[in-house]
């Protein structure tokens, strides 16, 4: 018996000293972070000191926090979700795992964001966004003797061979965003073919999409297929890579905000959402080392990021290539038509 | 009935009248024992929830039998009662959930129609453990298993617990690979989803293609498994056998690999052998050898693989040879056999339970394996990354993860078979209950030979891989910028002493939430781990083996799956525990318990059953026997379950990062954060950190746990087995 009273008094203990308070009480809010750490980190704080609101944040992927959503839809545990590329909010919220909402800051904010905000049916709005790009290491490009890359054309250099990187679009939003951004940049047919012949210097589909970035700047590879923000992360470090907006054209995430079906903390969830959508809110992306382009036109663009408005963007259709059946269309295609291809 | 069968119709009561049923919110007791905070009797009693009656009528029945004698008809009453209780006790916990869920007729028949309830607290929990110790009392007053309380209880409670905690979450998820997304029966699918080219494609042999994922994984598992289990072998074999100098050093350096947190052995790798690595830069300068990408795909996986698990093997095999009774190979030489006959004809046959067990650890592990084929997988898929992103990635296809899960679990399943089939019914008993007071053989020459060719280089790798985890924490940037700096570590672990000790740095939060669930489930798992193992070995019953591969279940699932299974299962009544701390213990202790059993199974495989029969013959209750007898001698087992699961807490990635919230992250999810955004420096000092912890937990361990004496002499010890100072040898 002295051993089974141990036991039981060791799995008592344990559920005892394990057992949170759920964010129930009033003045918390549950937050499911889809950006870098430091960003996240900043964003509850600064949350916190302006209301008083203790925030507890999660920091996850935006497929993570996704994916956790889905599996918490029955019982949810979140009220906000803030941050992420736009595909995941886009697709909760086709399947109603958000809620719709009408922030009074909506009048301030650019007509992308806005779009999102629609596109969505109001269950996801956008807060920032960023645009595609590649980012190249310096030293292998001179090294091979090229001329420094400015176009979608040039990364199909025969020199190139095996030495670009993109993510592979079944595991990562960047790569999709890409494979919707040739598609609507050069219509389908030719932008399949482009990324046929883009398959021949392609070493390696990695899996996380801001992973080529990295490796464009130890030298793994000579250019890697990202956002341009991605790539302006390493350069300000002091790395060899330099981000590019390909001459032709380029297509863009919008990072996007939710509220959570549900949320234990509804109202909370509001003051966050309107709070995050001012531009004091949205000017702290800068110093935790994040350079998108804040969706209030008041906010400041941190003088790092990418000049959108120096960039040829296009006009890109959220709701057509979010939607949950055009992607499972062109991600079946390019399993077909690029992936199967031999190198 | 016996005093003890009282007690836990006693503490079936407490928890019924007594205790709170349901989860507390916070610790408020507001309209106690009513309401949320209420006691199961009062909320029957005030009409509340009738559906809990028939629970209460079970203790009726059983406090009504408390006087009567422990015959064989108050053992089948007992059983009975605990049985309906049981079925009582889950029906309503599944009938009456969450509104609008649970099962809606049985909910009606529970008189709890359209009714809902919060999940189950401690009262419950005390209750249901009630019921079922009166269900395994009445078996053994039946005589089951020689009438033996302790072991019909111990078997009562591990086949809840894995039932609950792994068959059940397992059993959820694998039924959304057969449903669409709304619900439905979609067999079509899933046939075609099972027969996919993507899993089976035979590309890399006939097109210049990559082959199918499930080939991939396969061919790689085998591979980790047969290599880490050589170069374990090796390895134990000259430590425990030769006389070879730098053995401690040697000893303390395979451990390293298993207390490094993931990717960053495979950031060292890459490094040091990828295009812009420095051995790379090296072989190019000097030798003329083109720059290339080998490290991405197989080679670099395979590497990074062994180097993480061959410890494991290691440990285990440890264990294992310094089980073999000297005097079996003494006995050999007595008769004339040379050394390596006497290694070839003695000692090899009884490492085979051993040797079997680590190929099965390596070849599992490597299949479940997250971070490294992320980090150097290349083009190289697997079955875990493939899941991962089936669930997390752009096609959010859970149905996809599944049905993949699915094809990891039959490899795993057809490992087990093999290795069973591989063993056969042959006796590997060695320590017997006859005094053994042999020296263990020396090494044939050839075999340490052989063993140092292997072990010497493998180990010059490791430590220059760790030099530059070392290093790494200490420059700027890792390749490029040697500039020395604290920086790093200043960002993670800053203690500010101005006002007070305020623990400043990002880091301090994780690490310690990681250390206490850590230092919480490494004891739970060696308990659950090693009971499970005994009542495997030792005890007779029907469902030995359905149990033993149930145990396998939860180390054959990927963690990514086994996340999202403990969510689905455990976010809803009637266990509802995610966000809790207490969800990443359990998620711990059901993962890492496969461990725990496999070495306990290895260790016990050696001890003569005489040495029980020995303890029982004078009047040992099997508690006792386990105790004073079993136990002791399972140390180096106990050692390796404990060691295991501690670091395996502190170091998993994959199982926890759904289970994570804001209050409990763990240093792993942390750091995974830290790559994401580049910034390898605070990584890797992250890691550095967590190794030296790690290695003081083992230390603590071992130190706990003390060595196992085996009654041999010493004269030789001293020169093969303990503590040769390098200067004497």
């Amino acid at each position: 018996m002295q051993f089974k009273t141990w036991l039981g008094a060791g799995v008592l203990a344990t559920a005892a000293a394990f057992t949170s308070v759920p964010a129930s009480a009033q003045g918390s809010l549950v937050m499911y972070c889809g950006v870098q750490e430091e960003w996240c980190r900043a964003m509850s704080t600064a949350f916190e000191k302006e209301t008083g609101i203790k925030v507890a944040m999660t920091r996850k992927s935006a497929g993570e926090v996704y994916a956790q959503v889905k599996a918490e839809a029955s019982n949810p545990r979140g009220d906000i979700w803030w941050g992420g590329t736009g595909d995941p909010h886009l697709q909760a919220a086709e399947e109603g795992l958000t809620l719709e909402y009408e922030s009074p800051n909506n009048k301030d904010l650019q007509d992308w964001s806005l779009s999102q905000w629609k596109a969505a049916k109001q269950r996801a709005i956008g807060i920032y966004a960023g645009a595609l790009g590649f980012g190249f290491n310096t030293q292998q490009i001179k090294a091979k003797g090229l001329a420094e890359p400015k176009c979608w054309a040039d990364l199909l250099d025969a020199k190139l061979k095996d030495d670009v990187q993109v993510a592979d679009p079944n595991s990562s939003g960047t790569a999709y965003t890409l494979l919707a951004t040739v598609v609507q940049l050069m219509g389908e047919d030719k932008g399949f073919d482009y990324l046929k012949a883009l398959h021949k210097n392609v070493s390696q589909y990695t899996k996380s999409g801001a992973a080529p970035a990295k490796a464009a700047s130890l030298g793994e590879t000579a250019v890697g297929i990202v956002f341009i923000h991605d790539a302006v992360v390493f350069a300000v470090q002091g790395d060899p890579i330099k981000p590019v907006a390909p001459c032709e054209g380029t297509g863009y995430e919008i990072g996007s905000m939710s509220i959570i079906k549900g949320a234990r903390n509804l109202d909370n969830a509001k003051k966050f959402y309107d709070w995050a959508l001012t531009p004091a809110a949205q000017a702290l992306g800068a110093p935790a080392k994040s350079y998108q382009v804040p969706s209030n036109k008041n906010a400041p663009v941190p003088a790092q990021a990418p000049k959108m408005s120096e960039m040829k963007l296009i006009n890109y259709d959220f709701v057509k290539y979010g939607s949950s059946a055009e992607r499972t269309r062109l991600l079946t295609k390019w399993d077909k038509e690029i992936k199967a291809l031999p190198k | 009935m016996r005093p003890s069968t009282r007690l836990a119709l006693l503490a079936g009561w407490l928890g019924y009248a007594l205790i709170p049923w349901y989860l507390p919110e916070g610790w408020g007791l507001a309209g106690y024992p009513f309401g949320r905070a209420g006691t199961a009797l009062a909320l029957v009693l005030s009409g509340a929830s009738p559906w809990l009656m028939p629970i209460g009528l079970a203790l009726v029945v059983a406090t009504l039998l408390s006087g009567r004698a422990e015959t064989a008809g108050t053992g089948r009453a007992l059983v009975w009662i605990g049985l309906l209780g049981l079925v009582a006790f889950f029906a309503q916990g599944f009938a009456v959930t969450l509104p609008e869920q649970g099962i809606p007729w049985l909910a009606a028949l529970l008189g709890g129609a359209g009714q809902s309830q919060p999940g189950m607290g401690f009262g419950a929990l005390l209750t249901l453990f009630s019921l079922l110790l009166l269900m395994c009392h009445g078996l053994a007053y039946r005589g089951v298993c020689r009438g033996d309380i302790f072991t019909t209880s111990t078997i009562g409670v591990v086949v809840l617990l894995i039932g609950l905690f792994i068959f059940f979450p397992v059993a959820t998820i694998l039924r959304s690979a057969l449903i669409d997304q709304n619900g439905a029966l979609a067999l079509a699918d899933f046939v075609e989803r099972l027969f996919s080219p993507t899993i089976w494609g035979l590309g890399c042999i006939s097109a210049g293609t990559n082959c199918g994922v499930a080939w991939n994984t396969l061919i790689l598992a085998v591979l980790t498994g047969v290599i880490t289990t050589l170069l374990g072998l090796a390895c134990a074999l000259l430590v425990l056998r030769t006389g070879m100098p730098g053995k401690r050093l040697m000893r303390a350096m395979t451990v390293l690999p298993i207390i490094t947190p993931p990717f960053v052995i495979g950031l060292a790798l890459i490094l040091l052998f990828g295009r812009s690595g420095a051995v790379t830069g090296l072989m190019a300068d000097w030798f003329g050898i083109p720059r290339s990408r080998w490290i991405y795909g197989l080679p670099g996986v395979l590497l990074a693989q062994v180097l993480a698990f061959a410890p494991i093997a290691f440990l285990v095999l440890m264990g294992v040879v310094q089980g073999i009774a000297p005097s079996l190979e003494e006995a050999a030489q007595t008769l004339g056999a040379k050394r390596w006959t006497t290694f070839r004809t003695v000692t090899w046959p009884l490492l085979r339970p051993g040797l079997a067990n680590a190929f099965l650890l390596g070849f599992v592990e490597s299949m479940a394996d997250f971070g490294n084929p992320l980090v150097l997988g290349g083009n190289f898929e697997v079955l875990s990354t493939k899941i991962f992103f089936a669930v997390v990635g752009a096609a959010h296809n859970q149905g996809q993860a599944a049905v993949l899960a699915i094809v990891l679990l039959v490899f795993t399943l057809g490992a087990f078979w093999v290795q069973q089939g591989w063993l056969g019914s042959r006796s590997y008993t060695t320590v017997s209950g006859k005094g053994d007071s042999g020296l263990p053989a020396k090494l044939p020459t050839s075999a340490t030979v052989l063993s140092a060719i292997v072990i010497v280089p493998w180990v010059l790798l490791t430590a220059v891989i760790y030099a530059v985890i070392l290093v790494g924490g200490f420059v700027k940037t890792m390749g490029r910028d040697h500039t020395p700096t604290l920086e790093h570590y200043r960002t993670g672990f800053a203690i500010d002493f101005s006002h007070g000790l305020y623990f400043e740095g990002a880091a301090w939060p994780s690490l310690f939430t990681t250390l206490k669930v850590a230092a919480i489930s490494a004891p739970l798992t060696a308990l659950i781990g090693l009971l499970t193992a005994y009542l495997l070995t030792r005890q007779h019953f029907a469902g030995r083996r359905l149990l033993e591969f149930t145990t396998m279940l939860s180390f054959a699932i990927p963690g990514t799956v086994l996340g999202v299974a403990y969510i689905l299962a455990f976010n809803v009544p009637p266990v509802e525990i995610t966000g809790t701390g207490l969800i990443l213990v359990l998620a711990f202790v059901f993962r890492n318990m496969p461990v725990g059993v496999r070495s306990g199974i290895a260790g016990l495989a050696q001890i003569d059953k005489s040495l029980d029969e020995a303890s029982a013959t004078l009047r040992a209750r099997s508690f006792t026997t386990l105790r004073r007898v079993v136990l002791p001698l399972l140390k180096p087992a106990l050692v390796a379950a404990l060691v295991y699961s501690f670091v395996r807490s502190i170091t998993s990635v994959s199982a926890v990062i759904f289970l994570v919230s804001a209050e409990y992250n763990l240093a792993t999810a942390y750091i995974v954060g830290r790559v994401e955004a580049g910034e390898f420096g605070l990584a890797i000092a992250y890691s550095s950190v967590l190794i030296v912890v790690m290695a003081a937990g083992i230390a603590l361990i071992q130190l706990g746990v003390g060595e196992r004496k085996l009654g041999r002499r010493h004269v030789a010890l001293a020169s093969s087995a303990a503590e040769p100072s390098p200067s004497r040898t």
